[in-house]
């Protein structure tokens, strides 16, 4: 009973353990691997390749959640930055290109920051304009249609594998090992906490709560353009219609789930990109089992659910209540 | 994309109205619902090049998937006294009273690509569309024809749950095989009509039937979600088009890509030419007052790699999808 304490992360180590042996009765062939031209070939690499746009929205969305805010325009950034990058990809070299779609990503991130630390905007209000017309700018730069490229770096970008590890995969973690270096190798991470914690006290206390502000919805865009590319890659085209679509709702929840509060304050890069590769190993496993379309979101619906009961310091309450009743008879 | 498709058609309309007036030449309205997707721009271009061919004015209204701008479009046809008026409905109800004033004003309606409510009947004068259940039949009768009798497994990626396309799509598929006892669908998933869901849903389905080995053949209910199913293959070392057998449905130019690659076998098409017909049945009933039937199935051609796909593309690279 002690695994139902709160202790950070044994929750969502648990939630990804049960869910992956789940995974593993309905699919028995989930933990094979092998090599396939030179990339490893497997469920398990489906899941960490595809959990990876969300893995990194949830990067950028958990700084930005910890400041109390959220950003729904994610979903769109990434439409946006794969549209460019799905546009320029066989004109221009792939510095241009990286560079122009992080760039946008950067600022819509500017845009968003703008809006909620210097103008004092509600979060989801703010950012739900760009949610909004991100969709919109991304369908004027491809007019409309999917986009598609032949350029072999970009190419590699969604399909190339670093010593049988997918490009996409090594991305996300050189991202959380980078995000994680710079925020808690520094105070930065404090004081963003400090920001979503109390904005006042902190400001008092000297804490540049605008710049932390501006800072996280900056960082946000650009994660949220890196996903984008990714995502543009991996089909080889931008389609600015779905690319993205929801993902800003994934992101939220994967960041829910690894156990930051959405009224800011204390957070976990790493169990924020746990939480994304839970939601995807459960998504995966909805696809190996066979079962008909129709179930996806209510299974989805009820492991979610099962995972934050999972976490519910009531429910560890009134689980350590009865043990130690059970005890005291015993 | 909107303005320069405005600067376009009154560009048309201009250089159409400078052209001497002929006996036969008519005056259309099109409201089109707007730019949803790459097969409505196709259609919006199909419809302006067979208006020229047949030199009749086309007025396109692009109603931005609003059913408010659709009427107030309808209204301003019926103010210019139209000849006659397309409509591309964006919603099946609620057209009644302003389909009631076309007709009090003489103007024939005809439906392009939807149908509406039942209730409506006598107000437009025909429906020109496609019949989705026959397109997933043509689909199975292609894959029945093309595997004999070798048994055969299936896996399929369908459209978006609830959509009814997705639903017609698989009925007609199912009934097309239902006849032959080799063919059986052994996995079905939903794709969300998207090339990454495509991908994605393919990854797995390889991955549950033995890293692909099982699988003879995929039915995709759109041309994208194959596209991205094709490239999930080619990662698992899979030959698309060899190893397993590929059909889909819409005809979108990148399927004939795959095509001339090889990597696809058939796509059976959702024509873009809806206003084609249409215009042929407006030109007999105002001519000789043919009154025609209430529904208009266009063709769903099946294309092949036997149907030069090279000729297809170019056809069809143009005309925005």
């Amino acid at each position: 009973m002690t695994a139902l304490l709160p202790r950070r992360g044994l929750a969502q180590i648990l939630a990804l353990i049960v869910i992956l042996a789940v995974d593993r009765v309905v699919s028995p062939q989930f933990f094979d691997l092998r090599l396939q031209d030179g990339r490893l070939f497997g469920s398990l690499i489906d899941v960490l390749n595809r959990g990876t746009p969300v893995a990194l929205l949830s990067l950028g969305m958990v700084l930005v959640i910890a400041t109390r805010g959220i950003d729904l325009s994610v979903g769109a950034i990434m439409a946006i930055s794969g549209a460019i990058a799905a546009s320029l990809a066989d004109s221009h070299s792939m510095a241009v290109v990286l560079a122009a779609a992080l760039g946008a990503g950067l600022v819509c991130g500017l845009w968003n920051g703008f809006l909620v630390s210097v103008l004092g905007m509600q979060p989801i209000v703010a950012t739900l304009i760009l949610m909004v017309a991100g969709r919109g700018i991304a369908q004027l730069i491809t007019e409309g249609r999917i986009v598609t490229f032949s350029s072999p770096d970009l190419v590699w970008l969604g399909n190339g594998s670093i010593l049988g590890v997918p490009v996409p995969v090594a991305i996300a973690l050189g991202m959380l090992v980078l995000t994680g270096a710079v925020v808690r190798g520094s105070a930065l991470g404090l004081l963003i906490e400090a920001t979503g914690g109390n904005a006042r006290a902190s400001e008092l206390a000297g804490v540049g709560t605008r710049a932390m502000i501006l800072a996280v919805y900056v960082w946000c865009g650009i994660c949220a353009a890196l996903a984008g590319v990714i995502a543009a890659a991996d089909i080889m085209g931008a389609d600015a219609n779905n690319a993205g679509l929801w993902l800003e709702l994934d992101a939220i929840l994967a960041v829910v789930i690894g156990g930051t509060s959405l009224f800011g304050g204390r957070f976990s890069l790493v169990l924020a990109v746990l939480g994304a590769l839970i939601i995807q190993t459960m998504n995966t496993g909805i696809l190996l089992s066979g079962y008909p379309p129709e179930f996806n979101l209510l299974v989805k619906a009820v492991v979610v659910l099962a995972v934050l009961l999972l976490q519910s310091p009531k429910l560890s309450g009134v689980a350590n209540v009865a043990t130690r009743l059970r005890r005291t008879k015993a | 994309m909107t303005l320069k498709a405005l600067f376009a058609a009154s560009a048309a309309t201009a250089l159409l109205l400078a052209l001497p007036a002929n006996a036969a030449e008519l005056t259309i309205g099109f409201s089109q619902i707007g730019s949803e997707s790459g097969w409505r721009a196709a259609e919006t271009s199909v419809s302006k090049q067979e208006a020229a061919k047949r030199k009749f004015n086309l007025k396109i209204a692009d109603a931005q998937q609003k059913q408010e701008n659709q009427i107030k479009a309808i209204r301003s046809f019926i103010a210019q006294n139209v000849d006659a008026i397309f409509l591309a409905p964006v919603v099946s109800t609620g057209w009644d009273s302003v389909l009631k004033e076309a007709k009090e004003a003489k103007i024939p309606v005809v439906l392009l690509d939807r149908d509406i409510d039942p209730s409506g009947k006598e107000l437009y004068l025909t429906a020109v569309t496609s019949d989705s259940v026959h397109e997933g039949e043509v689909a199975g009768e292609w894959l029945a024809k093309t595997v004999g009798a070798k048994a055969c497994n299936v896996v399929e990626l369908q459209g978006t749950v609830g959509a009814s396309v997705a639903a017609n799509r698989k009925k007609g598929f199912d009934t097309a095989i239902a006849k032959h006892a080799n063919l059986k669908v052994v996995r079905s998933q939903t794709g969300d009509f998207t090339r990454a869901k495509g991908k994605e849903v393919m990854e797995s389905f390889i991955k549950a039937e033995g890293g692909g080995k099982n699988i003879c053949a995929v039915y995709a209910h759109n041309d994208d979600m194959m596209v991205g199913a094709i490239q999930a293959m080619k990662e698992a070392g899979l030959k698309p088009g060899k190893d397993i057998l590929t059909v889909s449905i819409d005809a979108v130019p990148d399927i004939f890509k795959a095509m001339v690659a090889g990597e696809a076998n058939a796509t059976v098409e959702l024509t873009p030419n809806m206003a084609g017909p249409a215009f042929d049945v407006v030109a007999a009933f105002k001519e000789k007052g043919t009154v025609p039937p209430k529904w208009i199935q266009t063709e769903s051609r099946l294309l092949t790699a036997a149907d030069n796909p090279q000729k297809e593309y170019d056809g069809k690279k143009g005309l925005g999808y």
